[in-house]
């Protein structure tokens, strides 16, 4: 069954149209990868797909588990499952990184009509998953990725990931900053959370890091446009031959 | 929409007439006749009992008041206030007189509940850490001493303190009882010429706290007082005296809100610290007066006088504030560190929305000899809001090694408030070292967006990133205050974003 479905959209933004028509759909429990070169699109379509302001949608829709996606506000989204990890995660100073967890997982449990978690409950589970991600229970402490390493950006993202339980995850550039252990405990912790019922769609520069998240699909997007679409192997391709070939294309 | 366009359609949306805190108590006053004269002021006087010396103080008060004009260098903007048209005492009928909480007029207690004050509190909140070396908040208490309108009704914890030898009572029952220590302090700190506001103050003030701590004492439990603005068209005129004498240590705590009002109603109160030799005394102030309707109609003007003297060697005292209330706030808690190797504090928040217009700072004063002082002030400003900060640290010829760090950090929510800057600095010897920093940013929209990306509603956004930014001072607060203030300032920007 289709999770998200992406119909012939088209974006502005300050009046300069950036999405031309890109149609995407993503089935239950797969994972795609975007590639594309800098500027093709990939960072404006994560964003309308989490409802962040200041982007035009002049035509096409986009469907959540068959819902109108654009009809809904952004926090509403994030509480029907629509989690999207930042290319540029944002430091909020003052915030305990803790009390960030906390107060975003109950918002959504509350948005959702469900209970909110007792502390040890949740303590627990920080724990557990921060545990498995390499990250030291003193960086929960401190402001949300104030003074975090690029790396630790990253790795926190995962940790909300994990958290929160999104039926869509989009991975805006994971790998990027990353070092090769940074990166191999990062898409550990992605593979954890590979479910049936959970889908993936992980923006990449880059092959090395589809070797460690193994995708069904492959796009490639070019011009606010997705050009070609083919299985793992079509990023190797595009590895060895680059873009240009599809820039014809679109 | 882009996103700063968004935030100002939401910020024009404002309601404030849904001001959480907006209601009446029903109850009977005893009123003094409209207007201010010589005849006004012997009424006060002679309602509370005074003695002849008060009833004097007073009346060369209002005599001074009299030649006086208006301060008109802040940066608030007001109808010009008729002084004839206001009344200037009002007390709540006493049944009888009170000993305890249980024979309070259940009127009063309801309003206190729905403010959500614990009148009863011994304090214990959850999910708050104690600061490292404090005790367990379990144990910790706060004594009220409730003043409702204009009178106080309450009084709690008395016999603990008395143990203590803590003097905490109305002060004018001060008056009547300890003369000998009121009349060597009152004035002594803002002088009844003071300004247009502490003379009228010093003239008609109708009650307030009064604290005295002896020599060595530590005062076993924080001091709270909250203050009530009831009764239409009553100025409120509360006059508060703390001394920490040599040795002592004391934490006072001052907090309100006010029901919902259509005319302006002013608030012009005096405080005075008076800290000795190596005393210290911390004064936290939450303040939530009526800040007006959507229009920028109603809301209290509050014009305040608060001065604290470090008179003794190595005394401190240190001001916290979270302003959140009023129309328009004209206040500047300030320190005079006279006192060689004396320190005065001044944290501050400020928070500004709809219509109202905040000009609030502090003035440090160094005269002793290796005095420091310490200002973080935060302001916030949102709607069509004016937020200034105004500050004065100054070096007496002979403060050598004077020392002052000032932050100041303003944070703008759309784009049709304001917040300013104006620090004056004063250094008449060379040995004084003096570190200004001031930022002013616009809330981000990109880190707005992050949160609701993770499930947090705007406003929800809004409130935890500005308390974020306010951390440093929030932690300044005694515990009890913290958790309030909090929540007061997430409920002061509601409005800020639809
Ligand atoms: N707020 C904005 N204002 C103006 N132009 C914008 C804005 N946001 C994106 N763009 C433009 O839209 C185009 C697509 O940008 P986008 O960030 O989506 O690309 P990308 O595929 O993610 O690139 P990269 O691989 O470098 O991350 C770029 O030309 C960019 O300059
Ligand atoms: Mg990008």
């Amino acid at each position: 069954m289709a999770l998200l479905e992406v119909k012939d959209l088209k974006v502005r933004v300050e009046e300069r149209e950036i999405l031309h028509g890109l149609t995407l759909t993503v089935n239950e429990g797969e994972i795609h990868a975007i590639m594309g070169p800098n500027g093709s699109g990939k960072s404006t379509l994560s964003h309308v797909i989490a409802g962040k302001p200041g982007y035009e949608v002049t035509d096409g829709q986009i469907l959540f588990k068959g819902e109108d996606l654009l009809e809904m506000s952004p926090d509403e989204r994030a509480a029907k499952g629509v989690f999207l990890a930042f290319q540029y995660p944002v430091e909020i100073p003052g915030v305990a990184t803790m009390n960030f967890l906390r107060t975003a997982l109950n918002a959504q449990r509350k948005a959702r009509g469900e209970d909110e978690f007792s502390t040890p409950d949740f303590l627990r589970k920080v724990r557990e998953v921060s545990k498995s991600l390499n990250i030291p229970q003193d960086m929960l402490k401190r402001g949300v990725n104030v003074g975090f390493s690029g790396g630790e950006k990253k790795r926190n993202e995962v940790l909300q990931m994990a958290l929160f339980e999104p039926s869509l995850c989009i991975l805006d550039e994971m790998d990027s900053g990353l070092d090769i252990d940074a990166l191999r405990i990062a898409a550990d912790g992605v593979n954890a959370l590979r479910s049936p019922k959970r889908s993936m769609v992980v923006i990449t520069h880059y092959q090395r890091l589809l070797n460690y998240i193994v995708p069904d699909v492959v796009h490639v997007m070019s011009k606010g446009r997705v050009v070609k679409s083919g299985g793992k192997e079509l990023a190797l391709e595009l590895e060895a031959s680059g873009y240009a070939q599809f820039e014809d294309a679109a | 929409m882009p996103a700063v366009q968004e935030t100002v359609e939401r910020v024009k949306r404002i309601d404030v007439d849904q001001y959480r805190y907006g209601f009446e108590t029903l109850i009977e006053s005893d009123k003094a006749p409209k207007g201010l004269s010589e005849d006004t002021v012997k009424f006060i006087s002679q309602k509370k009992n005074e003695p002849d010396w008060m009833l004097q103080w007073r009346l060369e008060a209002y005599r001074r008041w009299l030649t006086m004009q208006e301060p008109t260098w802040a940066r608030v903007d007001y109808p010009k206030i008729d002084f004839q048209d206001l009344y200037y005492y009002s007390a709540p009928k006493p049944k009888k007189t009170v000993t305890s909480l249980d024979e309070i007029d259940p009127e009063i207690l309801k309003t206190y509940e729905k403010l959500g004050i614990p009148l009863r509190e011994v304090a214990m909140l959850e999910g708050v850490e104690p600061k490292p070396g404090e005790e367990d908040p379990n144990k910790r208490k706060i004594a009220v001493d409730a003043v409702f309108d204009s009178v106080s009704v309450a009084t709690t914890f008395k016999a603990e303190l008395k143990k203590a030898g803590v003097i905490f009572m109305p002060i004018s029952e001060a008056i009547r009882e300890h003369p000998e220590l009121v009349q060597k302090y009152l004035g002594s700190v803002v002088p009844t010429s003071d300004n247009f506001y502490a003379t009228l103050n010093s003239a008609v003030f109708s009650d307030g706290s009064f604290v005295y701590v002896p020599p060595g004492v530590r005062c076993p439990m924080e001091l709270s007082t909250y203050f009530r603005i009831n009764e239409r068209n009553t100025g409120q005129f509360e006059r508060t005296l703390i001394i920490a004498d040599k040795g002592a240590y004391v934490s006072y705590l001052e907090g309100c809100t006010a029901p919902q009002r259509d005319e302006n109603q002013l608030h012009a109160a005096v405080v005075e610290l008076v800290a000795h030799d190596d005393a210290e005394i911390k004064y936290s102030t939450v303040q939530n007066w009526y800040p007006g309707n959507s229009e920028g109609k109603g809301g209290i003007y509050n014009f305040v006088t608060k001065r604290g003297d470090c008179r003794g060697d190595r005394s401190k005292i240190s001001w916290t504030q979270v302003e959140t209330g009023s129309a328009i706030t004209w206040k500047y808690p300030s320190c005079i560190l006279r006192g060689d190797n004396s320190s005065g504090e001044f944290y501050s928040i400020a928070i500004s929305n709809g219509f109202q217009q905040v000009d609030s700072g502090t003035k440090m004063i160094h005269l002793g000899k290796n005095t420091s002082s310490r200002i973080i002030s935060k302001g916030i400003a949102a709607g069509k809001s004016q937020n200034t900060y105004r500050g004065l640290v100054t070096a007496h010829r002979k403060a050598t090694g004077a020392r002052n760090f000032t932050a100041c950090d303003s944070l703008l929510i759309g784009d049709k408030c304001g917040a300013h800057t104006v620090p004056y600095i004063e250094a008449k010897n060379s040995s004084a070292t003096f570190e200004h920093e001031a930022t002013t940013s616009k809330i981000s929209e990109d880190v707005l967006f992050y949160c609701i990306q993770r499930g947090l509603s705007q406003e929800e956004a809004v409130g935890l990133v500005v308390n974020g930014f306010v951390k440093d001072v929030l932690q300044q607060l005694p515990m009890e205050f913290a958790v309030e203030a909090q929540k007061l300032i997430s409920i002061s920007l509601e409005g800020s974003v639809g």
